[in-house]
């Protein structure tokens, strides 16, 4: 068994839009961090982090102090916060260092992303003709699964109420006005059959870790939490990925699942042992289709639990109790590490009104994104 | 590419891999399953609705191009044809109530991305 990395520091900022840059949003979610350990960025011996379009996290030293610490750029998507909690373990492990950094930040301009064909291996009428549209994915993702498997507009409308609802209860969210299921699905289509509420937006925010090896965690304040394993993967033949001009017919495969049983596999746990999870929720229809891809039910049982309210705070699996992207919105290289801030409270106890009851010992968390990137993670205390 | 992939007149112009037979489009030269060579190959145009959505507002312009007469809300999906390729499409349906998964469909190759339309009794197979 290789040696144990414990999360002895986590921090984040309120999510949202930002008079600030995405850089001074690092700075603070690093702070945040550094003050939950106890200790000086000093301590510090080497740092991982990244954003997608708000700067190179090693600028941060300028900020944080220049201890001549190694500082690696992390730049891989949506996986971004996870690829460098990886990187942060493997140097725990390696004996590399025994306290690291893990930071992801962002800020993204208001409304949808904006691709161009010639960055994807396209051509150009995808984008003259209107193909380049993330939200049509999401369509047409979800819309094929709910024909394949029974799911109703009406879940992927409670998915969404129970965001804002989550969102209201955690101060650092950016939707905090909780929003009934009517209203969600009255509040226009936007690529059929996902509406406007159902969306999670592009905004601005950040969150960072300090990892220790066991015996520098025993010098630091506040509880630990272990964390068992981290896992990226990118898509293999058969997956079904925004901006494709073609997908192979078949079973789709996905990289979610194959993540999340990596991460299962390395922790020697299952999805059943799990007490409150993250899972992607660009929109309704991902959390939805993820609970299946990461083990946590059979496709098509969704139905059963998100009406029964089991996906709530206080049901049998607790999905998003920060509420996820949806009202948390999606700075990309924030958003794995969010998850991570999240899963430590609950398990420390210290998630506020939204604490899960009954004591949760095991988290998991889970990102997903473009062209076919998952992270994930499992957590114990 | 020798081959115009978009050319009308050849029809939907894909490639299929000699190696695991994958067949793709718009024609690559190389398997994106086993990294082999590919070969220019014609796909048949009919098939089946494997999933849709309709994109109801205007997207960003560039890259996107509204028609002469301003933008109206369009369908677009994946037909799945009978080499097993499922090609993304812009669905040219009359009312988008109509729309259903399984629906066959017919596709063909213009100047801009496939479009599909319904297809008509006695077109199915050719």
């Amino acid at each position: 068994m290789s040696t144990d990395v414990l999360i002895c520091g986590a921090g984040r900022t309120p999510f949202g839009r930002s008079e600030a840059t995405g850089r001074q949003l690092a700075v603070g979610a690093v702070n945040a961090a550094l003050a939950d350990a106890g200790i000086e960025w000093s301590r510090v011996r080497a740092a991982f982090g990244g954003s997608d379009s708000a700067g190179l996290a090693d600028t941060l030293v300028a900020q944080l102090g220049l201890t001549g610490l190694p500082f690696v750029n992390v730049k891989n998507g949506c996986a971004t916060g996870g690829s460098a909690l990886v990187c942060a373990v493997n140097a725990i492990r390696s004996g590399m260092a025994d306290v690291v950094l893990a930071v992801g930040f962002d800020k993204h301009p208001r409304g949808a992303f904006d691709p161009r064909p010639e960055d994807w291996g396209l051509g150009s009428e995808y984008g003259s003709d209107g193909l380049m549209v993330t939200t049509q994915f999401f369509g047409m993702k979800i819309q094929r699964y709910m024909h394949d498997h029974g799911i109703t507009p009406r879940t992927l409308a409670l998915v969404a109420e129970k965001a804002y609802r989550n969102g209201a209860l955690t101060p650092e969210a950016w939707r905090r006005t909780p929003l009934s299921a009517e209203e969600i699905l009255d509040s226009g289509m936007v690529s059929d059959p996902l509406t406007r509420y159902m969306f999670c937006s592009p905004g601005a925010g950040a969150a960072a870790l300090v990892l220790c090896s066991p015996e520098a965690a025993r010098t630091m304040d506040g509880p630990p939490v272990t964390l068992r394993s981290a896992a990226v993967r990118t898509r293999r033949f058969g997956s079904f990925e925004v901006f494709s001009p073609w997908i192979p017919g078949g079973e789709p495969t996905s990289v979610s699942r194959d993540a999340s049983a990596a991460a299962f596999e390395e922790a020697g746990i299952g999805p059943g042992d799990v007490d409150i999870c993250q899972l992607q929720d660009t929109e309704s229809g991902a959390e939805v289709m993820h609970m299946a891809e990461c083990g946590f039910c059979q496709d098509g049982e969704q139905e059963r639990l998100v009406a029964s309210g089991g996906t709530g705070i206080g049901g049998t699996l607790p999905v998003n109790t920060d509420g996820g992207c949806i009202a948390n919105g999606e700075p990309i290289g924030a958003s794995g590490l969010r998850q991570v801030y999240e899963v430590v409270q609950q398990l420390r106890g210290r998630a506020g009104e939204r604490q899960v009851p009954g004591e949760p010992r095991v988290g998991f968390t889970h990102v997903y994104g473009a062209p076919g990137v998952s992270a994930c993670t499992v957590l114990s205390r | 590419m020798a081959t115009d992939p978009r050319s009308p007149a050849a029809g939907l112009q894909g490639s299929r891999c000699s190696g695991c037979s994958v067949a793709v489009y718009p024609a690559d030269d190389a398997c994106p399953r086993c990294g082999g060579p590919a070969r220019p190959a014609a796909l048949q145009g009919t098939g089946t609705l494997w999933t849709w959505t309709v994109q109801r507002y205007a997207p960003k312009s560039p890259p996107y191009r509204a028609p002469a007469g301003g933008f109206v809300p369009f369908a677009l999906g994946y037909v799945e044809l009978a080499e097993g390729v499922r090609v993304a499409a812009v669905l040219d349906v009359d009312d988008f109530e109509d729309l259903r998964i399984g629906m066959p469909l017919t596709v063909t190759a213009g100047a801009g991305v496939p479009r599909a339309r319904p297809t008509t009794p006695g077109e199915e197979g050719s």
